[in-house]
Order: structure tokens, then C-alpha cells, then sequence
């Protein structure tokens, strides 16, 4: 079981951050079907996987090592405390596992389908009423996962990942905001002193060198 | 289905995303993207940064006792999982707010009805039911007003809307929605604030009928 094979000292979340190579990974029972160019899916994506396929704990576990103590980070940056952070990364943990037959490599990053949960989390606490989601949509048939797909995207995150490294520390803080922060414009103001025509201006000029930064390497 | 041409501009869709739109353009525009794969796409771009952020964010240490917490509860019997009659009126973001034994609609006039599905002070989204050939009572918006066909089309000044188009009209906009011939029009609208109405009556009316 895995709580007894829980290691403490193997919780440190220092897996590779992209494109781990298939050696890092277990094995997977489902990757013995799929074409060699699969090794190049990150190990992040074969935890999910097998999360999803297979209901696998060891996996889960990984993933949570991973992500837990990132989501954590990036919750309390925006005041939490240790035990409300850690109840927010509990349930969005535990979504992850409940959610994984809705996981489609070839249309999100597990990074970024992680995120949209947390995202909606900390939405959803912050008001009255819950945020009307769109429809899920089903994975109608996993075995037909189309892998050169989610290598594609994979592919495009590596370049958005880059393009993210070139902005200014400045536009990199002001992306952070809008990405993790439930906070609204004018609240960003009484943050910073900022007016607020400064501050929209500012986020426009960080998605609008990111743009510029992808098309660069793009080409 | 019809391809869908009018769609949510990028800002807007931004704003859905980080979640600083309030419950009526947000179940708008929720509707929307359960009925429009290339605004489903768009979202998932705007979410690929954030996912990129939090890759490299700074960990904080997660307890022994949090995760042992989680494990323990993956035994947990799953919620019942919805599932979704494809082709059907009203896209699960509507689930909560229509009930389908017992549309709770009030007339208008002119076989015009209306649903009220949520309001506030500061914004409301209601359905509203038009027989082809009728006309929305004319009207401007003190704000914005975002339209969202379920059913049927409509054609304004600004052009033709079908099944999963979306109209975003500003404060500047006085439009005559008419519903095309063929089957009645039921569309999503939003509204940031009261409309007014250009004749009257309809002001007279308006608290009455709250559009
Ligand atoms: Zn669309």
C-alpha cells in the first residue's frame, strides 16, 4: 500500500519540471502499447495517466508531491495561512483524483489542468455564489489517446516556458498577479498605489511581449 | 450543428478566466463554451501560462499529516457524475437555474417571454423566448448586454446570430433583435445593469418586467 511505502524523505518536490525522460518514470502497463515517440510525454503526464487509467496510488501519490507543495506556495502568497492553505490544496488534491477520467493530454498540460482547478477553488471561495463552469467533456475513448498530440503540446508549453523567462522580472510579477491572485484591478491598486490605467497597461505589456517572445520562438 | 461565428473576444474570456466576471456574464459565457470548441481552446491557452506559473513556483512544505489525509480518502465513494444529454436546450451551466418540468416563464407580449434566471444589484441573466418574426421590445443598455442564442436566430443591426452565437452589446448600441422565421428564438441574455427602454410604456413597465 502506498502509505507504508510513503517516504518523507522522497517528498521533495524535485522532479524534473518538463520532458522527463520515460527512464525517470515506473513503467507504465499502458505504455507497452504505444509507439516509442510516447517516451518524450513528460513524467508528470504519466502519473496522470496512470492515475486515470489505472487508478494508480504510487502515481498519485507522486503527482501530489509535486504539486502539493507548489499549490501551497502560490496560496500563500496571497495570505493564507499554513492550515487554510493546506485545506485548499487537500481538496483541490483530492479533485484531481476524483476529475482524472476528464484529463485529456492532448488538450491540457497536466500543469495547467491542475491549475485551472486550484484557479476555480480559490474563485469559488472568494464569493457568495459558485462561478458557472462550462460543460466537461468527456474522454470518450482513452485507449485512442492521440500521442503525438499531447507531444504537440508539450512541445508548445516548452516554448511558452521560454518566452516566459525573457520578460522582466516586473512583467513576470505582474503575469503572477493575474494568474494567481482573486483579485480584482482596483484591489491590485490599494496593493501597490498603482492608478489603475498603469496597472492594465502593464499586464497588457507582459501578454503583449509574451506574444512577441512566441512568435520569436515560433519562427 | 451550425458553425458558431460570433465569438467571446479574448479580453472578455481573460476575465471569465481569472474569475473577475460576477454570475450572470459568467453563466453566459459558460453556456457559450459548453456549445464552442474554439472558445473551450481559447480558454485552455489563457489557463497554459498559469500552469507554466505554478510549475515554477515556489513550494511551501506540505505536512505528512495533509497528504496522509488525502490518501486516506481516495476510497471515497465518488459523487454521482453527471451525464450530459448531448443536443439538448440548455447546456449544463443552466442545470441549476431552469427547471425543465416547470419552466417558470412570464409573458411579455407579442408571445414574448421571459425567464429570470439570476440578479443582483449591479447585473442579471434571464432567457427569453421570442416567436420568429416578433421583435425584443427596442431598447439600449446602461452597460453591457451579452446575448447568447440557444435556439432559433435572431437578426439585429449588427447581423444574424444562430445557435451558439454570442452578441456583446455596449452602452452605445440601441438594437431591435428579431427573431428569424422557423422556430422560436430562446436566448441567454446578461445584462450589467437595467436596460432602458426607448418608448414609454416599456419604461413605465420595466420595473414590472425587470429587462
Ligand atoms: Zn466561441
Amino acid at each position: 500500500m502506498l502509505v507504508q511505502d510513503y517516504n518523507p524523505a522522497s517528498a521533495q518536490p524535485c522532479p524534473p519540471t518538463q520532458s522527463g525522460s520515460m527512464a525517470a518514470a515506473r513503467p507504465l502497463a499502458e505504455a507497452s502499447n504505444l509507439p516509442d515517440t510516447q517516451t518524450e510525454i513528460s513524467v508528470q503526464t504519466q502519473w496522470m495517466l496512470a492515475v486515470r487509467d489505472a487508478r494508480d496510488r504510487d502515481a498519485f501519490a507522486q503527482l501530489f508531491d509535486y504539486f502539493a507543495p507548489r499549490l501551497k506556495g502560490v496560496i500563500m502568497r496571497n495570505g493564507s495561512t499554513d492550515s487554510q492553505a493546506e485545506d485548499i490544496v487537500q481538496d483541490v488534491m483530492l479533485t484531481v483524483w476524483r476529475k482524472a477520467h476528464l484529463f485529456d493530454p492532448a488538450r491540457a498540460q497536466v500543469s495547467a489542468w491542475v491549475y485551472q482547478i486550484a484557479r476555480n477553488r480559490q474563485i469559488d471561495l472568494h464569493r457568495a455564489a459558485k462561478r458557472p463552469l462550462p460543460e466537461d467533456l468527456p474522454v470518450l475513448d482513452q485507449a485512442q489517446d492521440d500521442a503525438s498530440a499531447t507531444i504537440a503540446l508539450e512541445q508548445e508549453t516548452e516554448k511558452l516556458r521560454k518566452a516566459l523567462t525573457k520578460l522582466k522580472p516586473q512583467q513576470r510579477e505582474m503575469l503572477e498577479q493575474a494568474y494567481f491572485h482573486d483579485r480584482s484591478h482596483s484591489e491590485i491598486k490599494s496593493q501597490t498605489g498603482l492608478p489603475l490605467g498603469t496597472i492594465k497597461s502593464r499586464i497588457r505589456l507582459a501578454l503583449d511581449r509574451l506574444r512577441h517572445e512566441l512568435k520569436e520562438v515560433n519562427t | 450543428m451550425t458553425p458558431i461565428h460570433h465569438h467571446i473576444p479574448e479580453a472578455l474570456l481573460a476575465d471569465y478566466a481569472r474569475g473577475a466576471l460576477d454570475e450572470a456574464f459568467s453563466l453566459v459565457l459558460a453556456t457559450h463554451i459548453s456549445l464552442c470548441d474554439q472558445c473551450r481552446a481559447t480558454l485552455g491557452a489563457l489557463e497554459a501560462p498559469g500552469g507554466v506559473l505554478l510549475e515554477e513556483a515556489a513550494a511551501a512544505p506540505v505536512s505528512d499529516a495533509a497528504k496522509a489525509a488525502v490518501l486516506a480518502q481516495l476510497d471515497d465513494a465518488l459523487p454521482q457524475q453527471p451525464v450530459y444529454r448531448k443536443d439538448r436546450l440548455y447546456p449544463a451551466p443552466l442545470d441549476e437555474f431552469v427547471n425543465d418540468d416547470n419552466p417558470r416563464w412570464s409573458k411579455m407580449g407579442g408571445g414574448v417571454k421571459q425567464m429570470i434566471l439570476t440578479q443582483n444589484a449591479s447585473s442579471s441573466a434571464r432567457l427569453l423566448y421570442i416567436p420568429a418574426g416578433q421583435a425584443v421590445p427596442d431598447h439600449g443598455h446602461n452597460g453591457m448586454e451579452l446575448t447568447l442564442v440557444l435556439q432559433g436566430a435572431f437578426v439585429d443591426e449588427t447581423g444574424t446570430y444562430a445557435k451558439g452565437d454570442l452578441e456583446i452589446a455596449d452602452s452605445d448600441l440601441e438594437h431591435t433583435p428579431v427573431a428569424a422565421p422557423g422556430a422560436p428564438c430562446i436566448c441567454l441574455a446578461a445584462t450589467d445593469a437595467a436596460l432602458r427602454f426607448n418608448s414609454l410604456i416599456p419604461r413605465l413597465l420595466q420595473p414590472i418586467f425587470r429587462i
